[in-house]
């Protein structure tokens, strides 16, 4: 048998192809980093679609309980809506401010973050808190049982999101924008954006389809 | 205080359950006395638990798959038992109570603990090696998913000594798995063990995705990649697209079983069907989840062994990533007579029937490859002709299945319990095996005794012949599945062959043991020293055996496919390359403390002992902060070190 060798020629490899996807060797970090993220977040975007599904086949199961029509209130959803939709434009402005380097403006845009998606959860809970005190809780119907399950998931998803922002400025503020964390902060604000997406749906689904 | 658990939950009145839980107990209480006694803790905690090598959490995955085996083969000639003796006036020697948990227990613990973990360990193992990179892309998220794996194989066996476990077979299907039906802890062991494992699945998906699209040698472009490699992507894409959903449906039951809502009840307008949905738009991509790797297998044995290039590469890997599409469209035929109506029935029927093309392209590649070869026999090989046949049997009667009237006469009887086991058995089982018997030395560093492997095959391919046609049989006599006891005398026979296969299988796992045994034994004179025992083609060949931490010393540069085959007819003479620092990931106790705290809070959900679930998840988070604020994660190797090794290894080969 001929003795095997392995080809150093680092010189030779084709440099016209894109790293990772072609035949230019392994990805730089950051790239593998985010990659990994985005499939995570698309294995979380199939959960939500399995609720998203679960409540399409249960939302007319109301067992003789209140219908969405009954509970939604418009008014409250769309300022719900606002807050997120403005706290994922903060967010990006952050993101920007990371990437430049400029700690001070990102501390800036993500306390904005913060209270906005804040927000957004006390003006659920207090919508979720009114309809448990109507008899209107998760046990009620099935209907209520999708409800309660799909928008809360959604809401715990923007819950641990600020546990995770605030956790993130921690490392800001102790170890500055350097490498590791930018690479962190890319994933969160990917997560971030992903729950505008997801909120489009609930909106869409939950709330517009099922207040007429 | 200890929520629901009591002295009651040890199940005092049930000898035979008693009996193996304190063998069990027992057994691992003399394990963990040994390696006290020896003091090998500060080493199994620094090369093993605390690993993150991709090599190390393959080897442990495979353990735990074998291990597992074990218990659901244990299960398995339980059963097979219980249906030769309780026929007619016989009650037999298993209490219906028992029995459903038996067989609830061995499918469960099949699937998820046997199978997942032996083809999730041989991707671990072999795919950073055929791609020519040091690790995947998230070393210690790999390690995360290893030990969240044990913790549920762990939660599962402690049903056994403590409390009981789930009724209600695999799928767990409401009504019955409701808290109405199940008020006990059996489901809840069921639900929190494969929720906690899920996790771990799902993040292996995660991981390996980004490694196989993200990290390559230089120049191994997509259509250079060995098939395994293709086979452990599109298995890997399923788990992401797949595992949210089981996630998600367990999430509404568990709903429903802890705080009392409605998504699968009877009352306030719960529907059942939709669990069943669910479960199977999981569980059939996880069919594929399964056989996909093992395919992959096959693909590397039958080339490597027959001296050839695998047949039409392009087609094989065409026909993967068809499977891989056409598994989420054919989920409703594992419930045709549930009653969607004869349209969906039929496209349902014609998807099913459709995904037997590619499959058949497959089984003509392997063949085409070994036609006009020169084939070894080896262990590995015949394991993939042992399976071609069985295979194309268990495919034809999943197509016969397929046919919607005939489902109807078919469903919930033996003859499907034989076509699954056909396609598993057949399929996923004998394709680890051969994988085992591959890249065994490649592992340690010595190859396993052929012997007692072509023994263990043939053991293992006559005893599955011998147990499940008698079921295809008996299912068109009209035989149910899950049967406590046999109405029906004139079944006997039939069921005592299938009682003689379970046996014959079982000498085959004995070949299998004495085959480890000897091996390690005559370990010295087995020693692989080129690295390189098959002539292989793929890369995993190119480094020594077992590899050294970092796998390659330089990053190889691949220029066609086969590329370690196309290296050695170049036969460019050895150079002495330019060593550089190597980079690898550090040790973390993350993903075994994390699991730690994981086992703790599931057991504390199952037995309702909310203190203990809050202190469980707090601790469970700290340790992921903690490790979310860490820094130095890479250690370097120095380039001099790493010279030396090569050097030795050089020196050892030549004398050859």
């Amino acid at each position: 048998m001929t003795t095997a060798t392995i080809d150093t020629g680092a010189s030779s490899a084709p440099t016209d192809v894109a790293r990772g996807r072609g035949g230019g060797g392994p990805a730089p970090k950051r790239i593998v980093v985010a990659y990994g993220f985005w499939i995570f977040i698309l294995s979380d975007i199939v959960l939500f679609s399995a609720l998203f599904a679960a409540y399409a086949v249960l939302a007319r199961n109301t067992a003789g309980g209140p219908t969405g029509a009954e509970l939604f209130n418009l008014r409250n959803v769309f300022i719900e809506t606002m807050c997120l939709l403005l706290s994922s434009y903060t967010c990006g402005l952050g993101a920007l401010s990371a990437e430049r380097r400029q700690p001070a403006r990102f501390l800036v845009f993500a306390g904005l973050t913060f209270v906005l998606g804040a927000a957004f959860l006390v003006i659920e809970s207090l919508e979720f808190a009114g309809m448990v005190a109507k008899g209107a809780g998760p046990s009620r119907s099935a209907f209520l049982s999708a409800f309660f399950t799909l928008v809360g998931t959604h809401g715990a998803h923007v819950a641990s999101g600020l546990l995770w922002l605030a956790y993130m400025v921690a490392q800001v503020v102790a170890k500055g924008l350097r490498a590791a964390v930018l690479r962190r902060l890319l994933c969160w604000s990917l997560f971030w954006h992903a729950l505008d997406i997801v909120w489009i749906g609930v909106l869409t689904l939950v709330y517009l389809m099922g207040a007429r | 205080m200890l929520g629901r658990l009591s002295w009651s939950a040890i199940p005092f009145e049930e000898p035979i359950a008693l009996v193996t839980g304190l063998v069990v107990v027992f057994i691992v209480l003399a394990v963990l006395a040994l390696v006290t006694l020896k003091g090998w803790w500060p080493y199994l905690w620094r090369e093993w638990l605390t690993s993150v090598d991709h090599k190390r959490l393959g080897i442990m995955y495979v353990v735990l798959g074998l291990v597992m085996l074990l218990r659901g083969y244990s299960d398995a000639i339980m059963m097979r038992t219980q249906q030769a003796i309780a026929i007619g006036d016989t009650p037999g020697y298993l209490p219906p109570e028992h029995y459903n948990q038996i067989f609830s227990a061995h499918g469960t613990i099949m699937i998820f603990f046997v199978a997942m973990p032996l083809v999730i360990g041989l991707m671990n193992f072999v795919v950073p090696l055929q791609l020519g990179v040091r690790d995947v892309a998230f070393p210690v998220l790999n390690s995360v998913s290893f030990w969240l794996t044990a913790t549920g194989a762990l939660l599962i066996n402690l049903s056994l000594v403590i409390g009981n476990f789930a009724r209600t077979s695999w799928w767990n299907y409401p009504p019955l798995s409701e808290l109405a039906y199940s008020p006990d802890v059996g489901v809840d062991y069921y639900l929190w063990s494969l929720q906690i494992s899920g996790i771990g699945s799902l993040l292996t998906g995660v991981n390996f995705v980004t490694t196989i699209l993200k990290l390559r040698a230089p120049g191994m472009t997509y259509f250079r990649m060995p098939v395994f490699c293709w086979t452990a992507l599109a298995a890997n894409l399923l788990i992401v697209a797949a595992f949210p959903v089981l996630t998600a449906a367990f999430m509404m039951l568990l709903l429903d079983r802890y705080l009392g809502m409605h998504f699968f009840t009877n009352d306030a307008g719960g529907n059942q069907m939709m669990y069943v949905n669910l479960f199977w738009a999981w569980g059939h991509p996880e069919v594929y989840i399964l056989i996909l790797p093992a395919f992959g297998i096959y693909s590397e044995v039958v080339a490597t062994f027959s001296g050839k290039g695998l047949f039409s590469y392009r087609s094989m890997v065409l026909a993967t990533l068809g499977i891989c599409i056409l598994s989420f469209m054919v989920w409703l035929h594992h419930f045709f007579t549930m009653g969607a109506g004869a349209n969906v029935n039929a496209a349902f029927g014609i998807m099913s029937s459709i995904i037997a093309v590619p499959t058949g392209v497959k089984i003509f590649n392997w063949l085409f490859t070994m036609f006009r070869g020169r084939i070894v026999f080896t262990t590995p090989i015949l394991y993939a002709i042992g399976f071609m046949v069985t295979f194309v049997i268990g495919g034809m009667t999943g197509v016969l299945l397929a046919v919607p009237p005939v489902d109807f006469v078919l469903h919930n009887s033996a003859f499907l319990v034989a076509h699954f086991h056909n396609v598993i058995i057949g399929g996923v089982v004998f394709g680890v095996f051969a994988g085992y018997n591959y890249w065994f030395p490649k592992a340690f560093g010595f190859t396993l005794d052929e012997r007692f492997g072509k023994a263990g095959f043939w053991c293992w391919l006559v005893g599955f012949y011998l147990a499940f046609t008698p079921l295809y049989v008996l299912g068109l006599k009209g035989m149910t599945r899950r049967l406590q006891h046999i109405p029906d005398p004139s079944w006997e026979p039939w069921l005592l062959v299938a009682e003689v296969g379970a046996v014959v299988i079982f000498c085959g796992v004995l070949c299998q043991i004495a085959q480890l045994y000897v091996s390690i034994r005559t370990r010295e004179r087995r020693r692989d020293l080129t690295g390189d025992p098959w002539n292989g083609r793929t890369l995993e060949w190119a480094t020594s055996s077992p590899p050294p931490v970092y796998n390659f010393a330089v990053l190889p540069h691949v220029e066609t496919i086969d590329a370690f085959w196309h290296m050695k007819r170049t036969g460019r003479p050895p150079v002495a390359p330019a060593y550089e620092t190597i980079e690898m990931p550090r040790n973390s106790p993350t993903g075994f403390v994390t699991a730690f705290f994981a086992t703790v809070t599931g057991f504390a959900l199952i037995w309702h002992i909310w203190w203990l679930v809050i202190l469980g998840l707090l601790a469970a988070t700290v340790t992921v902060l903690v490790f979310g604020w860490s820094e130095h994660r890479e250690h370097e190797i120095p380039a001099g070190e790493i010279a030396q090794r090569e050097r030795a290894r050089s020196a050892l080969r030549q004398p050859t």
